[in-house]
């Protein structure tokens, strides 16, 4: 049984472990550290392409706002990525991952584009209620269908929001060019533009959806942090088993979460269709739905921490498009400078959750624990 | 395989990676008398081999009976190391806790003479499917502290979770003044006049949110009390505070998520807020598993009360002689099946390790075969 001569490790040379204690102050060093360390990292990108990253940068920072213009731009950027991060919020909170966003933002935008080009008829008033309700009810039933399925089957969330995705979006293609096709477009096939009445108002040269959106940080974080429905889907989040020995119905409480979540992005959709686009197409969200959930997740799902992030994340990439221009880049450019300071960040947001452990065994010991 | 058969084969891995060194970590807690024998056979046999062996337990008759040298821990920092054959289980006790610790259980004698719950014929099945309880009867009295005893697995957990209500019953019933209970909902029980309480074996996984707080905790069953939609944190937070001097809970503040506290404090948690509510029936599984002695004494104490004000208590424990101090009443589950039920003041641990696995039965129905 006593073996002769050295022996080799058998545990793997290193493997990844969960953080049990992520401290306030790590986590806030971390993260100066993290857009630091991004900074970093696009300077050096900048200069290979032969720019200086000084200005490259002061340009994106002004870019976003040294004009009324300039600014606008950003808030509109910012406020359908706030408000579907927003609507992510909720769901992930109950560990439901809600990849479907992009999908509810465009079943939002469709519901409410309904009203728009048929209803147009209606006073203002009325018609941007119905185009209200019409968005929330779109999303919300969009994000109902996955939570149906994994509820009563058990089905992977991730893959079924992720493909409903398609689906959407093959929906508009289809209305597009199909029952909705705007008669006196010649040549390619699109919507109609929304007529004045259809549109939805400007508050302070900006469309509403800045106002909706903060009045929507407020609800989120007071519904979150301090109602039932909150404490449940904490609860629910935390462990299942937990919440059915507290006695919740946790179907209902998944079903009821994930179409609160699909509502609030619908919401989003129908804020860019009747505020920002004033139509419907294929390209209605940018890849909102998808950015969302990097801000959710960076934001810790904080709603109040959302909203700084979102503001970011839109000055970035309203910078960005500035400094395209300025120094005459092609989007690529821009794209792969995003991208850059997103990957450190979202690396760094890694490092506060995991670390690696290095097998430094020695021979001869043996644990056993029951 | 049953957990002496897992443990079996974890010993063996450590053999095959040919250790020099064996540390066993609280082994004999899942296993039935008869099996910690041949362990300790296992272990003598290994130390003749040259083996050196660190057995880590809180059950002083087995440190007493296996071991050649004992270590003591306390918070932290070796307090001392004594040849066992010059100690006893006072000075052992005595070490371990700081100062003289009285080590039998209370047993008081209560006179309540009421049935509280009549279970008849229960069966159910777990999530698979499969039939974990079969045909299960007894009583549980007010004022009686009734023992479950059963190698792990034997539908201790099913059981108790069929009568809180968390269970889906199969067949048969459970009567309470003569009305089923079997298939109502949480508040029509409340209604009927039971006050049911169940602490989970798996306390951080079911009883408790891990990464909650204490306030958020002991809101777990009470939060959708009040009318509005905003849940009430405040009475909450002073039941908390009341609970920490009360139980003496060591925790950093009523916020700090449970799951850094030690599993004594953690059962301190839960405890006491299942006793917040009242019950005229408490379930614990487990209780004191993994449990340090001052905790496990804090919650045999917090029970006895319970026991002295008229609850009816069902125990669900793995140490023999802890049950046997403590129950009135001793049932032996072994495979879904109530193998028997005897009064503690006449048992034997080698009684009940025979019920466990049911070694008579299985000798008369052999003998039939």
């Amino acid at each position: 049984m006593r073996r002769e001569g050295k022996e080799r490790c058998h545990e793997p040379w290193v493997h990844v472990v969960k953080k049990t204690e992520i401290s306030a102050s790590k986590t806030l060093l971390l993260s100066i550290l993290a857009v630091f360390a991004s900074l970093v990292a696009g300077g050096l990108f900048i200069l290979a392409i032969g720019q200086n990253p000084f200005s490259v940068y002061a340009t994106i920072v002004k870019g976003a706002w040294r004009s009324s213009i300039a600014r606008k731009g950003t808030i509109k950027l910012a406020v359908p990525l706030l408000i579907t991060a927003l609507g992510i919020i909720p769901a992930f909170k109950m560990k439901f991952w809600n990849i479907g966003a992009e999908g509810q933002i465009i079943m939002g935008a469709i519901f409410a584009t309904y009203f728009a080009l048929f209803y147009d008829h209606l006073p203002h008033g009325i018609l941007l209620v119905l185009m209200f309700i019409a968005g929330m009810i779109g999303g919300g039933i969009w994000g109902l269908i996955p939570a149906y399925f994994k509820s009563k089957y058990g089905t992977n969330e991730t893959l079924f929001t992720l493909m409903l995705n398609y689906i959407a979006l093959y929906l508009i293609k289809y209305l597009v060019e199909g029952p909705w096709k705007d008669p006196a477009s010649s040549g390619f096939p699109k919507i109609a533009t929304f007529s004045e009445n259809a549109r939805l108002d400007q508050i302070l040269g900006v469309h509403a959806g800045w106002l909706i959106a903060l009045i929507l940080v407020v609800l989120v974080f007071i519904y979150i942090k301090f109602s039932k429905h909150g404490y449940e889907i904490d609860i629910v989040g935390e462990s299942v088993n937990t919440a059915r020995y507290a006695g919740m119905n946790v179907r209902k409480i998944v079903l009821r979460t994930m179409f609160l979540s699909g509502a609030i992005c619908g919401l989003a959709g129908m804020i860019q269709a009747t505020g920002a686009a004033y139509t419907l197409s294929e390209g209605i969200t940018g890849g909102v739905g998808f950015t969302a959930i990097s801000v959710a997740w960076l934001s810790r799902l904080n709603p109040l921490i959302t909203l700084v992030v979102s503001v970011l994340f839109a000055v970035l990439e309203k910078g960005c498009s500035v400094m395209q221009s300025t120094f005459g880049m092609s989007s690529a450019v821009s794209d792969i400078l995003q991208g850059i300071i997103l990957f450190f960040i979202l690396g760094f947001d890694f490092f506060t959750r995991y670390r690696f452990v290095f097998c430094k065994k020695k021979q001869g010991e043996g644990s056993m624990s029951c | 395989m049953s957990v002496s058969e897992k443990q079996t084969v974890e010993i063996l891995k450590v053999l095959y990676r040919k250790a020099d060194i064996l540390i066993l970590d609280e082994p004999t807690a899942v296993l039935t008398p008869q099996e910690t024998s041949r362990l300790f056979e296992i272990l003598r046999r290994m130390k003749q081999e040259g083996c050196a062996v660190i057995i880590i337990t809180h059950k002083l008759n087995e440190v007493l009976e296996i071991s050649d040298r004992v270590t003591i821990l306390r918070k932290g920092e070796s307090v001392a190391t004594v040849n066992t054959a010059d100690t006893n289980a006072q000075e052992l006790t005595e070490l371990m806790v700081g100062r003289p610790v009285e080590l039998s259980i209370e047993h008081p004698e209560t006179d309540f003479k009421e049935n509280l719950l009549e279970i008849h014929h229960l069966t159910a099945a777990n999530e698979e499917g499969v039939e974990m309880i079969k045909d299960i009867s007894f009583d549980l009295n007010r004022g009686e502290i009734l023992g479950v005893a059963g190698v792990a697995g034997s539908g201790q957990k099913e059981l108790c979770e069929a009568i809180a209500g968390l269970l889906p019953v199969k067949k048969g019933a459970i009567l309470y003044h003569d009305e089923n209970i079997v298939g109502k909902t949480p508040n029509e029980i409340i209604k009927i006049g039971i006050s049911m309480s169940f602490i989970p074996e798996d306390r951080l996984g079911m009883g408790l949110a891990a990464s909650m707080g204490m306030v958020d905790n002991m809101l777990l069953k009470k939060y959708n009390e009040g009318k509005g939609p905003f849940v009430r944190k405040k009475e909450a937070r002073e039941t908390a505070k009341r609970l920490v001097k009360e139980l003496e809970i060591v925790t950093p503040g009523v916020d700090t998520p449970v799951r850094r506290l030690s599993g004594g404090n953690v059962q301190k948690v839960l405890l006491g807020r299942e006793i917040e509510s009242e019950p005229n029936v408490l379930i614990t599984a487990y209780a004191v598993r993994g449990l340090d002695i001052n905790s496990s004494y804090t919650i045999y104490n917090a029970l006895n009360e319970q026991k002295k004000k008229g609850v009816g208590i069902l125990f669900i424990g793995e140490d023999l002689d802890v049950m046997l101090e403590l129950c009135d009443r001793i049932m032996v589950l072994c495979h879904g099946r109530v193998t028997g039920i005897i009064d503690t003041k006449s048992a034997t641990k080698e009684q009940i390790g025979l019920l466990m696995t049911d070694a008579k039965g299985q000798e008369r129905r052999g003998r039939h075969a």
